[in-house]
């Protein structure tokens, strides 16, 4: 069993959005220059409360509420990054990144490589992602892809709360632009969370859960349902082995080929949508890598090709369900 | 008192002599460039800052090493104003490895830690964030440092230009926003593209503006000095706007432009409003230097420039093997 699955001396039950805050107070509080910038970031602390607290310990000098321009505080964090300071940029609903494309794409993307290696941009984004919170077509996107596509940036997608500390501590400490999705329907969720100072590298895969039929890869709140459709197949007698690559880039292939090749099935699971997006991007990988292993084409489920609709039978079909994993991995194993 | 109005005077006559010869330098420097690229010797692309050195060299003398910029695709006249050396960045308009981003950023993206120089941008406007985010970073640190904004007068429409001022208002970050209106964005005058005045902008943040004459490299200075030490003290951000022109086209490929702009009209700034000759003018007169030790100057810069050039041409280009470093810090 992985090292992290197994609870340390001291871990707690937190939530994902109590993970996320621990990250960020430890971080505040071991490095000075690290600071919060965003709408409705301090007395508020976020409509998702997931920053409640930080306001009282850190004050007005670290924790920084902004007009609503995310263009604009976007790139201020890019300068003051480039000048010293470690900013955590909070952009509320994941499809307001489209706002801040320039300040991330060619400008905190491109500095450390345009100048040469001169200035480096070591700043985090905070975004959300996912559906089925009945918030319709404009607050309810996954569009992780569109960073994992531009070099410069790294994309973390964390799916536990212990990979949420772990993760967001990395990304602060990283000399890099981070992008950093949390899933708004997992901020609830439960897990084991230890109170020490803990980094979960950028890179690194973690299987989930082991198998022997069927690998099913799966990223951010599709872990959760991959787990659910994995105890839906035990119970036909199929073993599916769940891998998280909890980084979109870098990404560690290594352990999603390798798990490919010991079950010979693939099934790869992202919010995101799914033409053009990471289950493409991710079975390519598999497709490449592990070919010769392969006993069936690698199959995709991702969100549909409509923008999300808010009418929540149509919302429901968009995405990815236990039942629809279970289903798909039935066919696939061919029974 | 008298040993103080010395000391002053002959302060004076160092900044305005410092002043001259950077101006020098960066028309020479500019018409290198053109000459290189017009032999097909530099690729890319080269947005002159001929006409416009007034501004560039104004502002920054009266900016600390440490301080900030940000620059422009027109930005050589900044990067050299700011400290930058003639030879790395002929390497790096040439792609090769001895430039300041090893080849990398080329004309548009000269930046160099050692200057304070984040950067030229070949986003227009696209600076803008990152400007005020150097002087929020200032503040946070306590450092005294102050930033300094170029952008040309077509960033006026660029939405984040408001954003960031807004913000830089609201928390009151030393950054001075200077706005070269060389009158046109691109190839179409700025009247056509900018409604009502432009310093009623600045003005809607009740941020301090100033408008002058971007020609007169004295009055550029005085203003800028007044600014800068004021943003220092942590009385927050201003916006200059210095009235300036640009003796080339756009980009050195844009030859016929009597379509957007006269030849009468470039003519009536070159021979009446010209920067550099007008200050070796005031110079002479106020018995600061006579017209030999100008000429003087002009061939000592002249001589500079082809040795920088020179070592540019002969300096290895970046090994292949370079392309995939530097992507992630």
């Amino acid at each position: 069993m992985p090292e992290n699955h197994l609870p340390a001396q001291n871990a707690r039950e937190l939530t994902f959005a109590q993970a996320i805050r621990e990250a960020l107070a430890e971080e505040m509080r071991r490095d000075s220059t690290v600071c919060i910038l965003g709408e409705d970031v301090a007395e508020a602390g976020t409509p998702f409360k997931v920053l409640s607290g930080l306001l009282e310990e850190f004050g007005r000098d670290r924790v920084f509420d902004t007009p609503i321009s995310e263009a604009g505080f976007t790139g201020l964090a890019v300068g003051a990054a480039m000048a010293g300071m470690r900013p955590v940029v909070d952009i509320m609903f994941g499809d307001f990144v489209t706002l801040t494309m320039d300040q991330m794409v060619n400008q905190a993307a491109k500095i450390y490589y345009m100048s040469g290696g001169a200035w480096k941009v070591p700043m985090v984004m905070r975004t959300t992602m996912g559906a089925t919170r009945r918030s319709a077509a404009q607050h309810s996107q996954s569009l992780h892809a569109w960073f994992c596509h531009i070099p410069g940036l790294k994309v973390v997608l964390p799916s536990t709360p212990y990979d949420a500390k772990g993760l967001l501590k990395a990304a602060i400490r990283d000399e890099n632009p981070v992008v950093f999705f949390e899933d708004k329907m997992m901020y609830k969720l439960k897990g084991l969370v230890p109170a020490d100072d803990y980094t979960v590298p950028l890179g690194v895969a973690d299987v989930k859960r082991e198998g022997d039929d069927i690998t099913l890869i799966a990223t951010s709140s599709m872990v959760q349902v991959a787990l659910g459709a994995a105890v839906l197949l035990e119970e036909v007698g199929i073993s599916a082995e769940v891998v998280d690559p909890r980084t979109m880039w870098p990404l560690d292939e290594k352990t999603l080929i390798e798990s490919v090749k010991k079950t010979s099935r693939a099934i790869v699971l992202d919010e995101g949508y799914e033409r053009y997006g990471v289950t493409a991007e991710l079975a390519a990988v598999i497709a490449t890598g592990a070919f010769y292993d392969l006993d069936a084409p690698v199959k995709r489920m991702g969100a549909m090709h409509v923008p999300i609709p808010f009418s929540p039978p149509l919302e429901d079909a968009t995405v990815p369900t236990e039942q629809t994993v279970f289903e798909a991995a039935r066919a696939l194993c061919g029974r | 008192m008298t040993t103080t109005v010395r000391q002053e005077t002959s302060d004076k006559v160092d900044l305005w002599l410092r002043m001259y010869r950077q101006m020098v330098a960066i028309r020479q420097f500019e018409t290198e460039v053109n000459e290189l690229y017009t032999r097909a010797l530099m690729p890319g692309l080269a947005h002159l800052y001929i006409g416009e050195e007034a501004v560039a060299v104004g502002v920054c003398s009266a900016l600390e090493r440490t301080d900030y910029i940000t620059s422009t695709h027109r930005g050589h006249g900044h990067c050299l104003a700011k400290g930058a050396s003639p030879d790395r960045m002929f390497a790096e308009l040439l792609g090769k490895e001895a430039g300041y981003c090893k080849g990398k950023g080329g004309s548009m993206h000269i930046a160099d830690p050692a200057t304070g120089n984040l950067g030229a941008n070949a986003i227009v406007g696209g600076s803008a964030g990152i400007a005020t985010g150097a002087a929020f970073a200032a503040q946070r640190l306590g450092n005294g440092r102050v930033s300094v904004c170029f952008f040309g007068e077509g960033a006026l429409g660029q939405g984040v230009l408001y954003e960031v001022m807004n913000l830089a208002q609201l928390f009151k970050l030393p950054v001075i926003y200077v706005c070269e209106n060389n009158l046109y964005n691109e190839y179409t005058h700025y009247s056509e593209t900018t409604a009502g005045e432009i310093v009623a902008r600045p003005a809607a943040f009740d941020i301090e503006s100033v408008t002058i004459d971007g020609q007169n490299v004295r009055v550029v200075n005085e203003f800028a000095q007044i600014l800068v030490d004021r943003a220092r003290r942590g009385a927050g951000p201003a916006f200059l706007l210095c009235n300036t022109y640009r003796y080339h086209g756009h980009h050195v490929g844009d030859i016929n432009r009597e379509y957007y702009r006269s030849k009468q009209e470039e003519q009536i700034w070159k021979s009446e409003r010209d920067p550099i000759v007008n200050f070796g003018k005031v110079l002479i007169e106020q018995k600061i230097a006579d017209q030999e030790a100008l000429d003087g100057i002009q061939k000592e810069i002249e001589a500079q420039m082809k040795q920088a050039v020179a070592f540019a041409i002969s300096a290895p280009y970046p090994d292949v093997d370079e392309v995939e470093e530097d992507v992630y810090a």
